[in-house]
């Protein structure tokens, strides 16, 4: 039935920004802190503490706002919101209502092959609210300020969005542009990154949107499909039944895969915004602007173009690899150390992405050196490790960060270079194995591969499997 | 007789955005109080201001800000001191619906 609606997407995403201290005081912006201990007068609301601006965050603002094709405003000032809430000391928030700090930008997308245009409506700086814990015995609340007063970009989009495919598609070019710039981790599961999600359904050919809900809570991009796929299906099951979608905040379920009605939502008027009389305006000549342009880091599409001149790697993997900051660096780094970057990008993006898929990590999560990396990949070159053996060492590194030559010869994990011990075995694999070496002797030339593995299993894989191969070879003639 | 009128309904609708319980007697005095201060704004209204550009600030003065510079050491004390009631190092408020 859903044929005959389309779904209309738009998102309000927040980003973290990645400045040391706070957007109007010097208190320190670190994830994880004992509660409380990055808090101030100004940033816990005191009576008199007076804000102000921290320049960093007005440059990572114009920095994602020159990046998304936005107008930088030249002309900018601070609103307060007024809401009451215990994770808002000041009982408002500092914000941009009037004059955000970016507008009209737009980014591309590309689902199934298909480029799309994504508007972005407008940028604007606020300050983050504390954190509420719901404590487990005792029917309270704790709130910790260590997030109050963090700065945060809110990037909102216009409704052009038709599926969740082009949703994440939209997030995830949103997050390679913020990485690349360095203005943000935007790790979805700490909360660096957050979307709110704006779904309506109409009829298609249907001119006018259909009302809209706001979703919240989600915290990562399968929670945000399922909820954009959960909700247009509810909001059709409503206009089947000929009842009207409310407009209203609904928040996520992971677990439950539904949602619910949070509050009716606040209309803008019910925030009485007005400007906050404590910061002066923002004025940006042309002069901050060309120089911010200036400073731009290399962005993605910069340095495939780049790795196609510099490497001798596939234009495929090139682009695979320039995808995530992340990977890129590293790449970058372990190849100016081991020169050798087609055996750097095969590690990264077989064994590397199989463990951080395997553990359900970000590549932002990858922790250990890139020396200890390049150092592995000199040992597989000058075959001091068979690739067996070279991605159990990788595993290690990937853990623990150990140092491979260490770690091999503490666990004695050198291939047998010694080809009378290697015949030796070889002879013992033959003569236990007698079905096997018939077959081969009738015809079957696959069954020398059973015969290789034993080998290997018995050298517990610190053989030549090329040198292994050629002995049987030989010997079974 | 007032130009402005506050319902009963908006002095409800005003109480439950600023989470205040107001008894019969303080609604109809704070119905009173906002019908005198809309009077007040009508009575700036009365003035031309067509050819004044808006104010964003009082002063002329622009661009104030700091370096990103880390000049705060841990607060957890002197914060806390203006905690009602704490535990576990926070603020200790009724239990706030998720969200």
């Amino acid at each position: 039935m859903s044929r005959e609606y389309e779904t209309v997407i738009g998102l309000e995403v927040h980003v973290e920004l990645a400045t040391k201290t706070k957007i109007f005081c010097g208190c320190k912006t670190d994830f994880g802190g004992a509660p409380n201990t990055h808090t101030c007068p100004i940033c816990t609301g005191m009576p008199g503490a007076l804000p102000i601006l921290n320049k960093k965050v007005v440059e990572y603002a114009m920095a994602v706002g020159i990046a998304t094709n936005c107008e930088i405003t030249k002309y900018s000032k601070f609103d307060r919101k007024n809401y009451f809430y215990p994770d808002n000391p000041q009982n408002y928030q500092i914000s941009q209502l009037y004059l955000p700090i970016c507008r009209n930008g737009k980014v591309e997308i590309e689902v199934g092959g298909v480029k799309k245009e994504i508007g972005i409506h407008e940028i604007h700086m606020e300050e983050d609210a504390g954190k509420l814990v719901h404590d487990e015995w005792e029917d309270v609340s704790i709130v910790d300020y260590n997030r109050s007063g963090v700065p945060l970009i809110e990037i909102v989009s216009e409704p052009d969005m038709r599926s969740a495919d082009e949703v994440i598609a939209y997030l995830e070019k949103l997050r390679q542009t913020i990485q690349y710039l360095g203005a943000s981790d935007c790790k979805l599961n700490e909360g660096s990154m957050r979307a709110d999600v704006n779904i309506s359904v109409r009829k298609i050919g249907q001119k006018e949107f259909g009302t809209r809900t706001e979703m919240k809570n989600l915290n990562s991009f399968k929670a945000i499909s399922h909820a954009i796929e959960g909700e247009t299906e509810r909001q059709i099951e409503l206009l089947e039944m000929n009842r009207e979608v409310i407009q209203e905040t609904r928040r996520w379920d992971d677990n439950k895969e539904s949602s619910k009605s949070m509050r009716s939502k606040e209309d803008a008027k019910d925030y009485r915004y007005f400007p906050d009389p404590d910061l002066p305006p923002i004025c940006i000549p042309d002069e901050w602007i060309q120089k911010v342009k200036d400073n731009q880091p290399e962005l993605r599409e910069e340095k495939l173009e780049r790795y196609k001149k510099d490497y001798d790697i596939s234009e495929y993997d090139a682009s695979l690899i320039t995808e995530s900051k992340h990977l890129a660096d590293l790449f970058e780094e372990t190849t100016a150390i081991c020169n050798k970057p087609k055996r750097v990008v095969n590690f990264i993006l077989g064994e590397l992405l199989r463990l951080l898929k395997e553990k359900e990590m970000d590549d932002s999560d990858i922790s250990f050196s890139p020396e200890n990396f390049a150092k592995l990949i000199e040992l597989v070159d000058s075959g001091v490790v068979n690739s067996t053996v070279s991605k159990q060492v990788f595993g290690e590194i990937f853990e623990n960060n150990v140092d491979p030559e260490v770690y091999i010869k503490e666990n004695n994990l050198m291939v047998v270079n010694d080809d009378g011990e290697l015949e030796k075995v070889i002879e013992e694999v033959i003569s236990a194995n007698p079905k096997s070496v018939e077959d081969y002797k009738a015809g079957k030339k696959k069954a020398i591969g059973f015969l290789v593995g034993q080998t290997m299993k018995a050298m517990q894989g610190k053989a030549n499997p090329g040198k292994v191969n050629q002995i049987l070879t030989e010997k079974l003639q | 007789m007032s130009a402005h009128k506050i319902t009963d309904e908006v002095i409800e609708y005003v109480g439950i955005l600023a989470k205040l319980d107001l008894n019969d007697e303080q609604k109809e005095k704070a119905k009173k109080d906002m019908e005198e201060m809309l009077e007040y704004v009508d009575k700036l209204n009365e003035l031309d201001t067509s050819d004044i550009e808006p104010m964003t600030h009082i002063f002329p003065i622009e661009n104030v800000f700091r370096e990103d510079e880390v000049t705060n050491s841990d607060g957890k004390e002197a914060t806390l001191l203006n905690a009602p009631e704490k535990k576990d190092d926070g603020f200790k408020v009724p239990k706030t619906i998720e969200g």
